[in-house]
């Protein structure tokens, strides 16, 4: 009878069946969030989503119809704008000076603050009768009639947006600055021995390295940019006269006018713009992760 | 003189650039001192600047604010217990997926990932939805569970990277003497992993701080909501008293801020250190 020896393989066996064991129970706590908070309202809202006459009556309605178009418009300016915008600054603030490192600290803030004050202190400034704007367009320049801000609804759509660059800008700058900081300085260094202007430098260096990364952020920001439901419902609630609303406000508005199936059918209408993204950023950032 | 103009140029760039981030900013400062008549002339510095606004928000005098100090506590335990929450569930689960190799490991992190990317708004109908079905409508446990099952995707994924950059001879060697995956989570992993753990509640708790959409659909009993539902309320009046509201909504954004600022440098490299390498 030979007394067993533990040797490092037996130790290596025990081990594999030990690590299937707990990894179970170790991914068990997500994986019971994900099926109670995620899978069963998604699968509900797909069932019910099933109901052909939701979309029959959303597509009759012409606040609908309106806010489609509303919402392709958003997402075209408020992505381009924002990434022209961001372009530009990225180039500002890899400066590297103390002062603009200090700057960039400032320049944070819109993203870290809260919605509800920020926003609504756009609301109360840009009151066409009250507002700081307009105020002081009648103290300096002697405009009576300011702007309708917020009751013009193209002026109105035209803050939304603005609201909503001014929240995101910080972020997506931020990321294209570490980009920028991830590229070769010699190259740089070589194209000005050369003779190359900041345009060429550009050009053959600074946007052929952050090719990649300009089209993932914008992927990524134009599915947020989607699901923003502050940007318009703090600043207009989707008005005036329900004339600015987004499928991301929408959706909420017919749910709470006890109207579930229009409002799960009008973000159904946007999966077939929203499942390609996802798919392909899940494998990027998947790919990421490696 | 080269030297002078790039500088020159530079803070061409910076002087629209500072008017533009800091004039709400500095508009919601302006209102939080003003007096309800400097408010409505839109002055861009008030006649008698004051501090009476703080005071009514301290002191609740105001219909609006009568829970006001309530309603930041919400805030604040809806917060904690979102990230204490999250990081345990990410932190396992990472764990799992990074170290332990389990079977559909990353399955599960793809579909979590998908869950970070669909758009919050989107998600949130069918959340209220099945909420009702579970009976938990109109309770703080609703939004904690919402907010870690929004929290918990990128907090996985950010783990999962900063654990794989952890060295697997640690490991190894750890299974040859033996040691049990607990011993392995407890000794090896959580030791290692500080750092990150510390920026993921950090991340969770911000996200349960500032949310506004999913607390005001989940929550309405005004002793039980978060601040942020609270200040909503002053959109349902005709002519709120947008100088208290901005009082109260400085002191509701300061926390984030500052906490922000300690930790930007983290916070910002874990979702670009994944974007640049790809």
């Amino acid at each position: 009878m030979a007394v067993p020896v533990s040797t490092p393989s037996d130790a290596v066996s025990g081990h594999t069946r030990d690590r299937a064991l707990w990894g179970a129970i170790m991914l068990a706590p997500y994986v019971l969030v994900f099926a109670v908070m995620v899978v069963y309202p998604v699968a509900y809202g797909l069932w019910i989503g099933l109901n052909w006459n939701s979309y029959r009556a959303l597509f009759a309605d012409p606040i609908f119809l309106r806010t489609v178009f509303n919402t392709i418009v958003f997402l075209f300016i408020a992505v381009n704008l924002k990434f022209a915008i961001a372009m530009v600054l990225s180039g500002f603030f890899v400066a590297q000076r103390a002062w603009i490192r200090f700057v960039l600290v400032l320049f944070i803030l819109p993203w870290a603050v809260p919605s509800i004050p920020t926003i609504l202190s756009f609301r109360v400034m840009l009151n066409p009768e009250t507002g700081m704007v307009n105020s002081q367009l009648f103290q300096w320049f002697g405009i009576v009639e300011g702007p309708g801000w917020l009751t013009d609804p193209t002026l109105a759509f035209a803050c939304s947006i603005m609201v909503h660059i001014w929240k995101s800008l910080p972020f997506w700058t931020l990321i294209l600055v570490t980009g920028r900081l991830a590229i070769a300085q010699d190259l740089y260094e070589a194209a000005s021995v050369d003779g190359a202007s900041k345009w060429q430098q550009f050009k053959f260096i600074t946007w052929p390295s952050l090719a990649t990364l300009y089209v993932t952020s914008t992927m990524l920001s134009m599915i947020w940019t989607l699901g923003d439901f502050n940007s318009v419902y703090l600043l207009t609630g989707g008005g005036p006269g329900d004339l600015n609303h987004v499928l991301a406000t929408l959706g909420i508005r017919y749910m709470r006018n006890n109207n579930l199936d229009l409002g799960i059918a009008s973000i159904i209408v946007a999966m077939p713009l929203i499942l390609p993204m996802v798919y392909f950023m899940v494998k990027r950032l998947s790919k990421a992760a490696e | 003189m080269k030297k002078v103009l790039d500088e020159g140029k530079l803070i061409l760039i910076a002087i629209p650039v500072l008017l533009w981030t800091l004039l709400p900013i500095y508009h919601l400062f302006v209102l939080s001192i003003s007096s309800q008549e400097s408010m409505l002339a839109g002055k861009l510095w008030p006649d008698a600047p004051t501090l009476q606004n703080f005071t009514i928000v301290f002191k609740q005098q105001h219909y609006y604010l009568t829970n006001f100090w309530l309603q930041m506590f919400n805030s604040f335990f809806i917060a904690v217990a979102t990230g204490m929450i999250t990081l345990f569930v990410a932190t396992f689960a990472a764990f799992a997926i990074a170290r332990l190799k389990v079977k559909g490991g990353r399955t599960i992190m793809n579909l979590a990932l998908a869950t970070y990317l669909i758009p919050a708004a989107f998600l949130a109908i069918p959340m209220y939805k099945a909420m009702g079905s579970y009976g938990l409508l109109n309770t703080q446990t609703a939004l904690i569970l919402a907010m870690v099952a929004l929290a918990s995707p990128y907090a996985i994924w950010v783990l999962k990277q900063a654990s794989d950059k952890l060295p697997k001879e640690l490991d190894e060697a750890a299974i040859m003497d033996g040691a049990t995956s607990l011993q392995l989570f407890r000794l090896v992993y959580l030791p290692l992993m500080k750092p990150s753990m510390v920026v993921i509640g950090i991340y969770a708790l911000l996200l349960a701080w500032n949310e506004y959409l999913y607390a005001f659909l989940l929550l309405s009993n005004e002793k039980a909501v978060p601040l942020a539902v609270g200040l909503g309320l002053f959109l349902s009046a005709d002519d709120a008293p947008w100088n208290l509201l901005m009082a109260a909504g400085l002191l509701y954004a300061i926390p984030p801020a500052v906490i922000y600022y300690g930790f930007r440098k983290n916070m910002v490299g874990g979702l670009t250190s994944g974007a640049v390498k790809s």
